[in-house]
């Protein structure tokens, strides 16, 4: 639900870029090496002229980020094979820094090599799945290579939206609609429209829940080409697409975030050092506001479902507790058709097994709750119950600020 | 009275002879809830807790049992196909329980839906309950009593929270109806106000959104215009951080909207009473409505 919901699993450009090749979308040639040895080869499979070495991270800003040993630029042009050879070596194995990936940055394991092309001009297309239309809609601009929320605030009516009825198919009339909103014409408007079918089917086909081209190019030599590739495929239909499964890089997410979906739980750091445990989503995220509302800070979002049992509340207690930041607990479980006994129980085994040595403030409604609540109390290990939701906010909060 | 289901609904289960929605069945069965089939195919001919019988398809149960009404606990796999073959059957109110069906089976429904007369509740919901009439889902029935409050909300448990909170404080519910969480969804918060509105016996309104969409906005928008009644709302997620999956595109189409603030800023402006946090959510109401 809101946050969690879509979730989505990105791959990165060079294999975004095959599956663009397999569904007849043109872009330009490219090599992906993991190992500096690889480089000759690569370079042989590789049309003569300018070469683009990229770094491939799940991160935009890659051309303007910085490495952690002050190496400028995470996407760079050479000019010979020495030259590939040289920006190869300082960038794979390396760490960039760009504005999305915080910090730490993100280590560089892959390189894609890719013919340069020279630009004719640059233009913004995308499909998504849009909630308000219920169905996937093409986004077109000939504002390319901007960042595309700027020219959807100063300019809404550069951007033109094509929504394609997914039980009708794409039919002739949208690929138009999009191909004049683009200003083709000729040969450029027919290569549009095969990229257009191919980009459809594959993102109905694949379970996409965005494909964006940002830069889509025009070549002097009179190509149209996807010069960059972000492609995002949706958790829920990852069972039927073992392919693209297997394109995940676990390496690219919080390793946090992996540990919870392996229990079926939902977790997101956030800044703040009061973690919360709470079962459903908008219960979980309401218990994040009204720590805020009481003055503290919550250190995370974390639903453990609607069952909220033993192992699921064990792990979460584990996960909350590898974030260094964390000075108290707010457990909230609203307990529904589940005793508040049996949850509270689950609470106590867990609390036994992780070994919690911050402040615990647990607070209990629904089913049975007064033997929920008496069995805590008799339960020996130190936490303070709260009646309700606010005044477990309130406790947890007066606890961690002392 | 109440809205979309009373005593005298006729349920069908699909997808209730496996384990956890058998468990919500015998529930909701416990509850009072007249189920009068299930359906699992392959399985036609077998008996669901000893009484009620099992057929292959929705449209046999509407033949020979005059099922109006389905619940779909059928895994996510295979749950679009569930609603699909309901709205064949001409079932006219599908609630579907299941939680992670793919979007773009949803959208397929969005179009099948759109061109019948059935209505789909969910997916990804707890269900509808009218208080001492009929419940239907995952939704636990101690928490509720017959009343005149109508409760409409897109999370779960927060429904739950606010139900607790008017039955604690004496208030009953004319029906609870959670519409669920998904970006592509059968109900929306404005077509369940509709309902609350023209319902006679539904004297006051908590409707309970979180961020993401602009389902809140439009909702706000409607009572704003047309509904005389007090409304509560509540939002969920002010704290949350700001999209960190649809990407940039996703952010084109809807804009500015979707925010806690926008949409607090939009229920406000239509005169709505927003509950500060989730624990006062039964108090706001109650301080714009007096029974």
């Amino acid at each position: 639900m809101g946050i969690v919901n879509p979730c989505t699993m990105n791959i990165h450009e060079y294999q975004a870029k095959a599956l663009f090749r397999q569904f007849g979308v043109a872009t330009e040639t490219g090599v992906a090496i993991q190992d500096l040895a690889e480089i000759d080869q690569a370079i042989k499979n590789l049309p003569e002229g300018i070469v683009v070495v990229k770094s491939q991270i799940h991160a935009g800003g890659r051309g303007k980020g910085t490495f952690t040993d002050g190496y400028q630029g995470g996407v760079k042009l050479a000019k010979s094979s020495d030259e590939v050879k040289e920006i190869a070596s300082k960038m794979l194995g390396n760490t960039l820094v760009t504005k999305q990936t915080g910090a730490a940055g993100r280590e560089v394991k892959t390189l894609y090599l890719t013919e340069g092309c020279e630009i004719e001009k640059e233009y913004y297309l995308a499909i998504l799945m849009e909630r308000k239309f219920s169905a996937p809609v093409f986004i077109a601009s000939q504002e390319g290579g901007m960042d595309i929320e700027e020219v959807a605030e100063a300019t809404p009516e550069k951007i033109t939206q094509v929504v394609v009825d997914p039980a009708l198919g794409l039919q002739a009339y949208h690929k138009r609609l999009v191909g004049f909103a683009l200003g083709l014409e000729g040969h450029l408007f027919k290569q549009l429209m095969k990229m257009l079918d191919g980009l459809y089917n594959m993102f109905m086909e694949k379970d996409c829940s965005m494909v964006e081209i940002n830069p889509l190019v025009t070549t002097k030599n009179g190509q149209l080409l996807a010069l960059d590739a972000k492609v995002n495929f949706e958790d829920n239909a990852l069972f039927r697409h073992e392919d693209i499964l297997a394109l995940r890089d676990l390496g690219e997410e919080d390793p946090k975030e992996i540990e919870a979906s392996k229990y079926g739980l939902s977790y997101i750091a956030l800044d703040g050092n009061i973690a919360c445990l709470v079962n459903g989503a908008g219960l979980a995220m309401a218990t994040m506001d009204i720590i805020k509302h009481f003055g503290g800070e919550p250190a995370n979002f974390l639903d453990v479902g609607g069952g909220a049992n033993t192992e699921q509340v064990t792990e979460a207690f584990r996960i909350i507790l590898t974030d260094p930041k964390v000075e108290g607990i707010l457990v909230n479980i609203f307990g529904g058709i589940m005793s508040c006994k049996t949850i509270a129980e689950g609470i106590v085994e867990a609390a036994k097994q992780v070994e919690i040595k911050v402040p615990l403030v647990v607070r209990l409604e629904g089913n049975e709750v007064a033997e929920g609540k008496a069995y805590l109390e008799q339960s020996g290990i130190a936490l303070t119950p709260a009646d309700s939701l606010s005044d477990a906010a309130e406790k947890i909060v007066k606890i961690v600020q002392g | 009275m109440s809205i979309l289901v009373n005593k005298e609904t006729r349920v069908v289960g699909q997808g209730i002879t496996g384990r956890a929605g058998s468990k919500h069945a015998l529930n909701n069965i416990a509850y009072g809830s007249n189920y009068v089939a299930a359906v699992t195919p392959g399985k036609g001919g077998q008996t669901f807790d000893d009484k009620l019988p099992v057929f292959n398809s929705v449209r046999e149960a509407v033949e020979k049992e005059g099922a109006n009404t389905s619940v779909v606990f059928v895994p996510p796999p295979f749950a679009a196909d569930g609603i699909l073959e309901a709205i064949d059957a001409g079932i006219e109110l599908i609630v579907c329980i299941t939680e992670g069906i793919p979007i773009k089976d949803m959208a397929m429904v969005r179009t099948a839906l759109d061109k019948s007369n059935s209505r789909l509740i969910g997916p990804n919901c707890p269900g509808v309950m009218t208080p001492g009439e009929c419940n239907i889902g995952i939704m636990p029935g101690y928490i509720a009593q017959p009343g005149k409050v109508g409760v409409v909300s897109r999370s779960g448990t927060l429904t739950y929270e606010a139900v607790y909170q008017l039955t604690v404080l004496g208030h009953g519910q004319s029906t609870c109806v959670g519409i669920g969480g998904d970006p592509i969804n059968g109900t929306s918060h404005t077509d369940v106000l509709k309902l609350f509105n023209e319902d006679p016996e539904t004297e006051a309104i908590i409707m309970i959104g979180e961020i993401g969409g602009d389902a809140e906005e439009t909702a706000a928008a409607y009572v704003k215009e047309y509904v005389n009644k007090p409304v509560a709302a509540f939002i969920a997620g002010t704290t949350a951080p700001p999209g960190r999956r649809m990407g940039h595109a996703g952010a084109i189409v809807s804009g500015n909207s979707g925010s806690a603030e926008t949409k607090i800023a939009a229920l406000k402006d239509a005169g709505i009473a927003v509950a500060p946090t989730p624990s006062d959510i039964a108090t706001t109401l109650l301080s714009v409505y007096q029974p």
